[in-house]
């Protein structure tokens, strides 16, 4: 019995003292601003987490409008609103799935090698070393792959979303049939510039500080075994997409819930 | 990979983003007609505006002029009074006008019809802050098929 009630004590402590050493080191790398110096660093990084992505995004965003175009004419066409199919791809596409998707698809291609790099790195002594010499690993390691995470998912969601249009269009106009006119100016009476655009903006924003926040703390906060960096892994994708799902519903609730 | 080449990514990566937002900006969001440059205000009072909402257009004869800033509550009567954002553009409506509630299509979203009246000698034209007098409420389904119900028992 006494030893239920020290377990349950020990891991109430331990969950504490993560989510405290989680906030040292995001209060520690968003000191750490990109500089002349580290600007090199973070291009970089950037390189690595955003335009190796940028295919993967380019491909789902494409396939995610042209399906929506297709499942959407076959309801709408039912009611003779085939004119309303700018609008639902656009306001899908923008409001939710361009972010959500976008964190996902980042969280298990960006985020699980952020964590398996720097898991590697504190596995063999690289970041002990750094310390060593008197360079902070977390100025010079994370604070780089941090900035590079925040400043490249937004990106990518916006050209997500865009391409996502781009492949309604294709399907409903070039092959549905839906009027190309009709298909612009129906969504241009419908999406606004500051509640829709702005909105999935900032959202993709959040999602991109939570999943990269939580791959890199993951990494750094891993056991330095082979097993604990495959376990990190595994868990930055899980906790990071749980992080997503369940912050979206609170976003959207906040943004458009009630009116 | 050496360093220049990927800078050189990084900056078509940031140019796709700039071309993505181009494409929302200029063909996916609406450009706020009425909200930029000079507009004035007009007032209207309904006895029912259906489900007109703020932010729905105000069209002459299918062109889009303006659009409704806010709808309130008369305190007096207890009529709807709907406030208009008119572009200065389209100035200029005679005082005899009418706006009436319409829907597009049929089962469309609600908009105001503004409809110019005759012009002549001693009738002004509408200016910042006027009311427009003559308007026609939305059509309400349920008035209308007791409307028609009404009528078939009288035969």
């Amino acid at each position: 019995m006494l030893r239920f009630v020290q377990s349950v004590g020990a891991s109430v402590i331990e969950t504490i003292a993560t989510i405290g050493r989680a906030g040292l080191m995001l209060a520690g790398a968003l000191f750490a601003l990109p500089t002349l110096q580290n600007m090199r660093l973070t291009i970089k990084q950037i390189y690595v987490v955003g335009v190796q992505s940028l295919l993967i995004i380019i491909v789902s965003g494409l396939f995610i409008g042209m399906v929506m175009a297709l499942q959407g004419y076959t309801i709408l066409v039912g009611y003779g609103a085939e004119g309303s199919l700018g609008p639902l791809v656009a306001l899908s596409l923008l409001r939710e799935l361009g972010p959500v998707v976008t964190a996902l698809l980042f969280a298990g291609r960006a985020g699980s090698a952020l964590t398996a790099e720097i898991g590697l790195m504190k596995a063999t002594e690289q970041l002990s070393s750094l310390e060593m010499m008197a360079v902070d690993p977390l100025r010079r390691v994370v604070a780089p792959r941090f900035w590079a995470g925040v400043m490249s998912m937004p990106m990518l969601a916006i050209i997500f979303s865009a391409i996502g249009i781009l492949g309604g269009y294709l399907v409903g106009v070039d092959w549905l049939g839906v009027d190309s006119g009709s298909y612009w100016s129906v969504m241009q009476a419908s999406v606004e510039w500051n509640v829709d655009v702005m909105n999935g903006v900032i959202k993709s924003i959040v999602f991109a500080l939570v999943v990269t926040w939580i791959a890199i703390f993951k990494g750094f906060d891993a056991v330095p075994t082979s097993e604990g960096i495959s376990a990190a892994t595994t868990q930055t994708v899980v906790y990071a997409s749980l992080a997503v799902l369940g912050l979206d519903f609170i976003l959207t609730a906040l943004m458009f819930g009630i009116q | 990979m050496n360093k220049a080449k990927a800078e050189l990514l990084v900056g078509f990566f940031v140019l796709l983003t700039v071309a993505a937002l181009m494409l929302l900006a200029l063909r996916v969001a609406n450009q706020n007609l009425s909200t930029e440059g000079e507009t004035y205000t007009l007032y209207a009072k309904f006895d029912n505006i259906g489900s007109l909402r703020a932010r729905s257009a105000v069209k002459v004869g299918g062109v889009t002029v303006g659009r409704v800033l806010s709808i309130s509550l008369d305190e007096e009567d207890f009529s709807p009074v709907v406030k208009l954002s008119i572009s200065s553009e389209h100035s200029g409506f005679p005082e005899t006008s009418s706006v009436s509630v319409l829907t597009a299509g049929l089962l469309g979203e609600q908009y105001l019809g503004l409809q110019p009246g005759f012009s002549i000698d001693g009738i002004d034209n509408l200016g910042d802050g006027d009311y427009i007098q003559d308007t026609k409420s939305a059509l309400v389904l349920e008035d209308l098929i007791g409307q028609f119900l009404f009528n078939d028992k009288g035969e």
